[in-house]
């Protein structure tokens, strides 16, 4: 058997800075794990709305936590999650090109259009 | 240089104009900062702050005080999930802020480090030290930054059963026995000073409310929000029938405020310094948590890992 395979990997100990006991420091997993944000559906005939997010190693972990987290008062009858990785967003410094467009499109609302008062049920 | 004070001008008019920030803005570095720290805070002491409420769940008087007690302590852990997901659209990860906190860097607020004696302890936390909180936190729904907003929403919902549920058990043992109700006195006297603390220093000795207040993290100073939390507590008390350990309190007709009497600041500073009664033994209780936690974060990812290659192999096949 190889020396080093033996050998086991001591904890790295910090001192904390005001008191006198140590910190295990290797059990951080600085990169952690994945994020999921969580969209809940209130009540059927409304759409799921983003409501936070939360960790979890899986789908069907995320699920659980975030019944546990964000249905504890019945907030809910149906739960998305999704890894946030997933998720493909605009970016802000790009709104002018990405949502200036419909600006000078008036034509696209009712109140463009003229119509006599008389007129009903249009 | 010039590109840089056109964006911080830029932002500061959006601000200005009422809108909300969301975490791919661009914000200045100093705002990013300051969120990190105060969101972080504000994590750390809902989490800690399930320590002293702990203690006495095994405890309880009765199964309906247990059921209570129990249900606002696993609020407490939610909040503490919202606030943390909030800080982390700034860029910051979870595991970075819980190493912040376990190794003393990161500061949770101070009302946490006093002890919980007697059963009474837990209605007067209930009653003024959420109650301290929630008048702290509506004026956060408020705030410029989107996600922390949002949070405080949902947190204030949820916080306002914290407060009924700590006054009803303060209201029990006050139409109690005479001993019971020299327990409730006794909690007031203990937890009284320190819930004033909770709004901070003074304004004068605040140099942070300026720009939070320009940044709108703030809406109200200090000491603003410490008048309005003695103004709605003290008929509370009377109520109660018992009385907040003040000599020097006193309605001031002219003020429409209650006047009351010098805070301990060097207690203050010696519980945010570390010197508190519980400071060592809370930090120690959060280090111990994530510790003897690691098997259970390894386990779930072996059993995420397993479940994968299960799925793959049903794939396969
Ligand atoms: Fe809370
Ligand atoms: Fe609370």
């Amino acid at each position: 058997m190889q020396k080093n395979e033996r050998k086991k990997k001591e904890p790295q100990k910090q001192a904390n800075l005001f008191t006198n006991y140590t910190i295990i420091t290797n059990q951080y997993n600085m990169k952690g794990n994945p994020i999921w944000e969580v969209f809940i559906r209130s009540k059927n005939g409304l759409e799921h709305r983003h409501v936070g997010s939360l960790h979890a190693e899986d789908a069907k972990m995320a699920m659980e936590n975030a019944r546990d987290v964000y249905t504890r008062r019945q907030e809910g009858v149906s739960i998305w999650v999704v890894e946030s990785k997933h998720i493909t967003a605009s970016n802000p410094s790009e709104n002018g090109e990405m949502f200036d467009p419909a600006k000078d499109k008036a034509y696209r609302h009712p109140t463009f259009y003229d119509l006599p008062d008389e007129l009903e049920h249009i | 240089m010039e590109k840089i004070v056109d964006q911080e001008a830029a932002f500061q008019a959006r601000i200005d104009a009422g809108e909300k920030i969301e975490p791919k803005d661009w914000m200045p570095e100093k705002y990013r900062k300051t969120h990190i720290r105060q969101i972080s805070q504000h994590a750390h002491s809902e989490i800690v702050g399930m320590l002293p409420e702990g203690n006495w769940i095994t405890r309880t008087p009765t199964l309906r005080r247990k059921v209570g007690l129990l249900a606002k302590v696993q609020d407490e852990a939610g909040h503490g999930l919202y606030l943390y997901s909030a800080a982390e659209t700034l860029g910051i990860s979870r595991d970075e802020l819980f190493h912040q906190l376990h190794i003393g860097k990161a500061k949770y607020s101070s009302i946490f480090n006093y002890p919980t004696m007697t059963w009474a302890d837990i209605g007067a936390i209930g009653w003024l030290v959420d109650g301290a909180a929630i008048i702290n936190q509506v004026m956060l729904t408020r705030t410029s930054f989107g996600p922390y907003a949002r949070a405080m929403v949902r947190i204030c919902k949820e916080e306002s059963f914290h407060q009924r549920q700590g006054y009803e058990i303060m209201l029990t043992l006050c139409e109690g026995t005479p001993e019971q109700k020299a327990m409730a006195q006794d909690a007031l006297n203990r937890w009284w000073w320190p819930s004033l603390m909770m709004f901070g220093p003074r304004d004068a000795e605040s140099p942070n409310t300026e720009q939070s207040v320009k940044w709108k993290i703030k809406r109200k100073t200090n000491d603003e929000l410490r008048q309005q939390f003695i103004d709605i507590t003290i008929p509370q008390a009377e109520i109660l029938g018992i009385t907040v350990p003040d000599p020097d309190l006193k309605w001031n007709e002219e003020r429409q405020h209650y006047d009351f009497g010098e805070i301990d600041w060097d207690e203050f500073w010696q519980v945010v310094k570390g010197n508190g009664p519980c400071n060592k033994e809370r930090l120690q209780a959060r280090n111990d948590a994530w510790n003897n936690g690691a098997w259970v974060r390894n386990a779930a990812r072996a059993h995420a890992e397993k479940r994968a290659e299960k799925e793959r192999t049903a794939e396969a096949s």
